[in-house]
């Protein structure tokens, strides 16, 4: 194993690290809110609005990401004049807003049902006890439901970043120099498919370390109530490919 | 030249891409049971690790579930395809053979989506096995059952039953996983899209005939695990 080599691979790679994160945050933090619109579309009680949520959350987990970015970046490039008229196509032109769309669009899928998940497991006495108080509507939501369906969503959501973190590594295959865009470049050019592998590998786990742990901080911060035992630590779920 | 429509493009006519397709999913299908098998393999290698083992076989199968479920499936599968081409040629030119010696793209799919898949199954039978009453298998050995005729009688059956759940679950990952694999050359349905598209200049047309195709194969495992949970648990009382 030649360290020196590592060495000189890990510096090149760590420059991937911002547009990694930068994909990984921007999505999370778009998905979450057309989550949030497609949860409460869910739990309407409006056909009108329940059924296109419900098609929406199929059609997105039940398809590959990959086939997702590239109907995106490439698949949209067959209607460019139509693009171009209306002014799109500067936006869809590009592999950054491609990648950020796909997986935007990806994640709120399936966050949207972990936040419905979240917000069904509100017990009901708690919205009895806030009604009896006088509170309704957007205030009940905003002091009751809303805070202790995030206390229950956040393991399932922390799980849901770390795929996310781990689902920016397709954007390398649409060109952008991510860890993993940069990791297949230097294997390609070096042939050392080891090293590299064990350097970008071990890049991505210290990344989602690092955010397991923020997590883990944000549960305990939020549940004083259960401070006694350890908060549980959001495991790594299933990764949608 | 004049515009094919979308249904003969990818229907089954002169000039359509229909079969071709199908083929394809075809691929795909195969590749991920192939992968998917492979995957129960280490899977269960890996849970007898963390149930039945010592300190250091529970930590290397700790430290594989981690790892393997920290890091993009797309870098495992660059390992392989560049790595497996690597250590073949190594292995080649011992033997006087000289040049790149290319692994089959199958073969490197297979293998990738079974390592990744069997950091999940792990998990998956682990759970299972947790399940299975331990007054069941204080019987068996009470009877006189050894290991293996205890883990083929007792706990395989169990543990397969409680599995099917998470197993219906990590088979979809690996359905979609297989996607990846058309980086390395292999035409599955990702691949032959592609290949259509560039050569039709409509990407668009494809793509979502892609995304429809995996939907039907996701949509009708789905309900085949449905059915094999029930089957499974035709026996079960249910709590609720």
């Amino acid at each position: 194993m030649d360290f020196a080599f590592m060495r000189d691979t890990f510096l090149t790679l760590m420059g991937g690290v911002p547009l990694t994160l930068n994909l990984s945050f921007t999505s999370v933090a778009l998905g979450a809110v057309l989550a949030m619109l497609l949860a409460l579309m869910r739990m309407s009680r409006i056909k009108v609005l329940d059924w296109p949520a419900q098609g929406y959350v199929f059609v997105f987990r039940g398809t590959p990401l990959l086939v997702q970015i590239f109907l995106i970046y490439y698949g949209l490039g067959q209607f460019r004049p139509t693009l171009q008229a209306w002014g799109l196509w500067t936006f869809f032109r590009e592999p950054y807003w491609c990648a950020v769309l796909a997986l935007t669009l990806n994640t709120a899928a399936y966050a949207s049902e972990i936040i419905r998940g979240g917000l069904q497991s509100v017990p009901h006495n708690q919205v009895e006890a806030a009604r009896a108080c006088g509170m309704s509507g957007f205030l009940l939501f905003r002091r009751i439901v809303f805070p202790i369906a995030v206390r229950q969503a956040l393991p399932a959501y922390g799980s849901e970043i770390i795929l996310m973190v781990k689902a920016t590594s397709l954007a390398s295959i649409i060109t952008m120099m991510e860890v993993t865009g940069l990791a297949a470049k230097l294997i390609s050019q070096t042939f050392r498919a080891v090293e590299v592998f064990i350097v970008a590998g071990l890049i991505y786990l210290i990344l989602n370390f690092i955010i397991t742990r923020i997590i883990m901080a944000i549960e305990w911060w939020l549940s004083p109530h259960l401070r006694r035992p350890p908060a549980i630590e959001p495991r790594l779920e299933a990764a949608h490919v | 030249m004049q515009q094919l429509s979308y249904f003969e493009l990818v229907g089954f006519g002169p000039n359509g891409w229909g079969w071709a397709l199908l083929t394809a999913a075809g691929m795909t299908i195969a590749v991920a049971i192939c992968g998917f098998l492979a995957g129960s393999i280490v899977g269960t290698l890996v849970a007898w690790g963390k149930i039945g083992g010592n300190l250091v076989t529970r930590s290397l199968a700790d430290g594989y579930t981690t790892v393997l479920r920290g890091i993009p499936d797309l870098l495992v599968i660059y390992l392989f395809y560049f790595g497996g081409s690597a250590a073949l040629g190594a292995i080649g030119s011992l033997f006087g053979a000289e040049g790149f010696i290319g692994v089959p793209a199958f073969v490197t799919g297979a293998l990738a989506i079974g390592i990744v898949s069997g950091a999940y199954q792990a998990e998956v039978f682990r759970g299972a096995y947790q399940v299975v009453s331990r007054g069941e298998i204080e019987a068996a050995r009470s009877v006189g059952m050894h290991r293996w005729l205890m883990f083929r009688r007792i706990i395989a059956p169990q543990v397969l039953r409680y599995a099917i759940p998470g197993l219906g679950n990590t088979w979809q990952l690996v359905l979609k996983e297989s996607a990846l694999i058309s980086v390395t050359g292999l035409v599955e349905l990702l691949r032959q899209s592609h290949i259509a598209a560039g050569s039709t200049r409509r990407p668009f047309d494809f793509y979502v005939t892609a995304a429809i195709l995996y939907l039907l194969i996701t949509w009708v495992s789905t309900y085949l695990f449905q059915r094999a949970e029930a089957h499974s648990m035709r026996g079960m009382r249910r709590a609720s």
